[in-house]
């Protein structure tokens, strides 16, 4: 995931809210996501999707980022992206991938530390209110399970905390 | 069939007027065979996704154990209109099995829609009778055919499957019997989500239609977990699945005379063989239709 160094992408919004007088929502998502270890027989890296979901309709607002294994000389992994089928369903059927500044490398277990630039993406146009971060995983020969953490987009926030049971660790979400 | 079992050994003991229902009863839930076609997945993603197809026509749900469905009439319609053929087609005992490449993103049908006459005249003095296509029965019977009574049905079996986002196109209605108008597509069936459907018949709403619905998996269930619901004015009708898997949904319409005891045609689509004229030398009764409509569809863990 190549993304730009967040103080600049800050600043810039700053800049550009000033110049046109509009609400400048001078914010970056930070999200810490933990991959979880699991002592099994045949282990995959998950496909994790991260997005945003509407709470109220649980329709997703934005796709942050997508995780597969992108280089797989036989699929090039999408044909298992369907399998984080509430993401895929809302958000992924629609898109086309590889998908520029959204799609990325399966992570190692441990926590991935990612921050996501205000001035960029859904986020860029992400109304202030009550949202869902959704971190939904599946892994080869494994499980799925979508992990929601809440937050509020607009103003910057405490880190909210969820944790999953099985294939998603801890998810910690701040609005800095 | 456990379940007609206990159904007899609890009724029969009642009354004589309620013994007398069972005829009815007992096709439309323990004896009816019913067409299938399973494919290995519905909701799919990414280019060079392909499905199996299992196709059979069987008692329990999803269980090849009583004949293979026939492929002869079975076409994939492709997110574009277009009609492909189905691929690596291969007919056992129990079971057919074909592939469908999704090579196009979008929704693809498959399935069979088969029109079928059945006729019997007089001629010579002698009854004749008739079973087969329209096309055969233009050429093989008689325009002025004394005493003709001719029974039409039309039978489709179809299921979907869809790569990437889904599309309706192959939904357009043709107005040619019983048809399914998705109002909720049926690649987009969550367990506990309701949905809603909309059947034609011949193009026009095909109100006050009993559906039915028969989910999967009925081997390692006490009871079939059948239910029916029925559309409204509109031909429209919701339905929930109440849990995830792949179900059998059913309707079948019949007027006037159509020569079989209930649960007759239309329950296993393309499985019936066209144009073999059998030689019984009994004229129909009457004059009547009948429309089948049978699809697989698939609701997902939410």
């Amino acid at each position: 995931m190549k993304r730009s160094p967040p103080k600049l992408s800050m600043s810039l919004l700053t800049f550009a809210g000033a110049a046109v007088a509009t609400p400048a929502l001078a914010a970056d998502l930070a999200v810490t996501v933990e991959v979880p270890r699991l002592t099994v027989a045949e282990y995959h890296k998950p496909y994790v999707s991260i997005w945003i979901e509407n709470p109220a309709d649980a329709t997703a607002a934005g796709t942050l980022a997508v995780w597969y294994d992108a280089g797989s000389k036989e699929d090039k992994g999408v044909k298992w992206l369907k399998d984080m089928r509430q993401w895929w369903r809302k958000a992924g059927r629609a898109m086309s991938f590889p998908a520029d500044g959204i799609s990325g490398a399966t992570r190692a277990p441990g926590p991935q530390k990612l921050l996501f630039s205000g001035a960029k993406g859904p986020l860029k146009d992400l109304k202030p209110g009550q949202y869902n971060l959704v971190v939904e995983a599946a892994r080869e020969v494994g499980g799925q399970e979508a992990v929601r953490v809440p937050f509020a987009w607009g103003k910057p926030g405490k880190p909210a905390v969820a944790k999953g049971a099985t294939e998603v660790g801890a998810v910690t979400v701040a609005v800095k | 069939m456990p379940f007609k079992t206990r159904l007899l050994a609890v009724v029969a003991p009642l009354t004589f007027g309620v013994a007398l229902a069972l005829p009815l009863l007992v096709p439309s839930t323990a004896s009816a065979h019913r067409g299938w076609m399973v494919p290995s997945a519905t909701v799919l993603s990414g280019e060079g996704a392909w499905v199996g197809v299992d196709a059979a026509v069987s008692n329990e749900l999803f269980y090849a154990d009583h004949n293979p469905m026939r492929l002869d009439a079975v076409v994939v319609t492709a997110p574009d209109g277009s009609v492909e053929k189905i691929q690596n087609p291969a007919t056992g005992k129990y079971r057919s099995t074909f592939d469908v490449q999704l090579a196009k993103p979008g929704t693809y049908k498959i399935g069979s829609a088969v029109s079928t006459i059945t006729a019997s005249w007089t001629q010579d003095g002698q009854v004749k009778r008739f079973r087969g296509s329209p096309e055969d029965f233009a050429r093989q019977v008689p325009a002025a055919a004394a005493d003709l009574k001719t029974i039409k049905s039309f039978n489709r079996n179809e299921t979907f499957v869809t790569r990437d986002a889904p599309t309706t196109t192959v939904f357009a209605p043709t107005g040619k019997g019983l048809e399914l108008v998705p109002v909720t597509h049926p690649n987009d069936l969550v367990a506990g989500e309701a949905a809603t459907f909309r059947f034609l018949l011949d193009g026009k709403p095909a109100a006050d239609l009993e559906v039915t619905f028969a989910p999967g998996n009925s081997r390692y269930r006490a009871a079939p977990g059948d239910f029916k619901v029925r559309t409204g004015a509109d031909g429209s009708f919701k339905v929930t699945f109440p849990e995830a898997g792949m179900y059998w949904m059913n309707a079948v319409v019949r007027t006037g005379e159509t020569g079989r005891g209930p649960g007759g045609p239309g329950m296993g689509g393309p499985g019936v063989a066209p144009g073999g004229a059998q030689p019984p030398a009994t004229p129909l009764a009457g004059d009547g239709m009948s429309a089948s409509y049978t699809a697989t569809l698939e609701a997902l863990l939410p």
